[in-house]
């Protein structure tokens, strides 16, 4: 069969094919040099001193740990306030919802929601929530915004593990005498516990990748504060620290250092959603 | 229709579990709308204040003014040069990075090996995550010098740097949509042109894809999508002055035209600012609107 092939076509076929297997290796060298050239450039600069200091004007040093500390106040502040509004809707959408038109409305507009980039977002989270809500420029602020932002993620991720969940798992509960609220409660929402995670997961790569949406909202203030007073005040997150440090003070030793600890959690939670793919079609394999 | 005549005509009285099952159904219908409020709210207050500013300033001297000086003693705000960056340097952006996108997305759909493609979903995963400030600092400190070494220009934070940014920026979105695409292809329409002869890469290329054009359209689209809203990593390597667009001048964005001047500005100058985000959200609105009509098509056929 090959031998009938004329040159032209081989030549195609070659000229494709090479095509292909070069821009696969363009992609593996992107990926490969900007993981090992960050790490390679912040990994040096990360000391104790760095991670576990405030920025003192008096000693001339840099510390990040107000970054850290408000970074994850504001996942933790946005997950708890993002997951019961998400998985609810998603329920609706996949359980509930019997009109087919609110249905399409919702699902239109969370996409919608997918689509608007971030600066936007930190636009409208700022007339909303900073000014209209009175709450100021704070990590409070921020978290809402980063709400709006990951519901769609959160709604997705949910409702596509609740379409796994087998139709014979609700008709069991039923038949039991259970209602509905508590057939989704103890039979539903616990069998697609995994869809719930890995939605965590990705909301908190996309929180902490985030930064146009909480340069006006959160503000950028290097205070270390506790839970609940952090949450009243205005403090940068790593990645807006990281943007005040490169572009508005030349520090780069200090923004690739934070540039590598990105990069390290970027990679983690990487794996994370891979394993939780591979746990969730292992387990509806079975 | 009065609260006792519902009680009773759905037999709440009666039945106190079936009151408690509807109250949680309007429960959860309300975390559904939540969805639906949060889009009404953008749109409303980005029109609100957005419109007034266009309207004070001239609608057509506001989206075709050459000259944006929102601080000077006689301020102007013309936003053509906004525009025609951000459509110049999403136009680059998908010129170089949906090619790359598409060919490495034909190669781990159908001619990768499974460890390979299990390696590139990780690579193109990391690829996706990373911060956009990342991106800019990488961007800053290798793409800036060497744009102008490499070409001789006083400056290298040019469009050409953005560009390069974005385009890469731009590769996991187009990559996973329409590697989606690819696989979805029944594997019959391949059986039947391997059989008359067409050799594996014709196929792929000949049928597949074809077969697969609504979804590599969409990851087109989605492409365009990103590039137009990204704000941070172009605003760290685009240089920010209020130039005309030009391959190897200084440039602003729609994005970092807002992002720039938002944390200093006041009066009249803020809300054009608020008109910048108007006509960014415009466009964004219509990318949805084409992504919308290729995704009912698809279901349709």
């Amino acid at each position: 069969m090959i031998e009938r092939i004329s040159g032209k076509r081989k030549a195609w076929c070659g000229t494709m094919k090479g095509l292909c297997i070069l821009s696969l290796v363009i992609v593996t060298a992107l990926t490969a040099f900007m993981l090992l050239y960050v790490l390679f450039r912040g990994l040096p600069h990360i000391t104790p001193e760095l991670l576990f200091t405030s920025p003192s004007m008096l000693r001339h040093t840099i510390g990040i740990l107000p970054d850290i500390l408000n970074t994850l106040y504001i996942v933790i502040a946005t997950l708890v306030i993002v997951l019961p509004i998400g998985v609810g809707a998603a329920i609706y959408l996949n359980e509930y919802a019997s009109n087919k038109k609110v249905v399409e409305i919702i699902e239109f507009a969370a996409e919608t929601l997918s689509g608007i980039p971030s600066i936007i977002y930190g636009l409208v989270g700022m007339l909303v929530f900073c000014q209209v809500c009175s709450l100021g420029t704070s990590l409070l602020a921020g978290a809402l915004t980063l709400v709006i932002m990951n519901l769609p993620t959160i709604m997705r991720t949910t409702q596509e593990s609740l379409k796994t969940v087998p139709e014979s798992y609700r008709e069991g509960a039923f038949a039991l005498g259970a209602g509905k609220w508590r057939a989704i409660r103890t039979v539903v929402l616990p069998t697609c516990i995994n869809g719930i995670i890995t939605g965590c997961i990705l909301s908190i790569g996309r929180i902490l990748s985030e930064s146009a949406a909480l340069l006006f909202t959160a503000g950028f203030a290097h205070n270390v504060n506790g839970f609940i007073s952090g949450l009243g005040s205005a403090g940068a997150t790593l990645t807006v620290a990281l943007y005040v440090y490169a572009s508005e003070r030349g520090e780069f030793e200090i923004a690739f250092a934070i540039a590598a600890i990105l990069m390290i959690l970027t990679v983690i939670i990487n794996l994370l959603t891979t394993y939780m793919g591979k746990l969730m079609k292992r387990r509806n394999g079975q | 229709m009065n609260l006792r005549n519902l009680i009773a005509q759905k037999g709440y009285k009666d039945n106190p579990r079936r009151l408690i099952e509807d109250v949680i159904h309007l429960v959860f219908l309300l975390l559904g709308l939540v969805a639906v409020g949060s889009v009404l709210v953008i749109t409303i207050y980005l029109v609100i204040s957005g419109l007034p500013a266009i309207f004070k300033i001239g609608p057509a001297e506001f989206l075709f003014g050459t000259r944006w000086a929102s601080t000077a003693s006689e301020p102007e705000f013309g936003i053509l040069p906004f525009i025609l960056t951000s459509v110049y340097g999403t136009a680059g952006a998908i010129v170089i990075g949906v090619p790359i996108g598409f060919f490495a997305s034909v190669f781990l759909a159908k001619m990768a090996p499974r460890k390979v493609r299990e390696i590139m979903e990780l690579c193109i995963g990391v690829l996706a995550g990373i911060p956009s400030v990342v991106y800019g600092l990488v961007g800053m400190t290798i793409l800036v010098p060497g744009i102008r070494i490499l070409f001789g220009v006083p400056d290298g934070a040019t469009l050409l740097a953005a560009i390069i940014v974005l385009a890469v920026m731009i590769l996991p979105s187009v990559i996973n949509v329409s590697l989606t695409a690819l696989q979805a292809v029944p594997r019959e329409y391949e059986e039947a042109s391997l059989a008359l002869g067409a050799t594996s890469t014709e196929t792929y290329f000949r049928v597949t894809v074809p077969a697969a054009k609504s979804g590599i359209f969409t990851a087109i689209v989605l492409g365009i999508g990103r590039a137009i809203g990204e704000a941070m990593a172009i605003m760290m390597v685009a240089g920010n002055v209020a130039n005309m667009p030009s391959i190897f001048k200084s440039v602003r964005f729609l994005t970092t035209a807002v992002a720039s001047e938002m944390s200093y500005s006041s009066g009249l100058q803020r809300e054009a600012l608020f008109s910048i985000a108007l006509v960014l959200f415009f466009f964004i609105m219509i990318i949805n609107a084409i992504l919308n009509v290729l995704k009912s098509g698809r279901r349709e056929g």
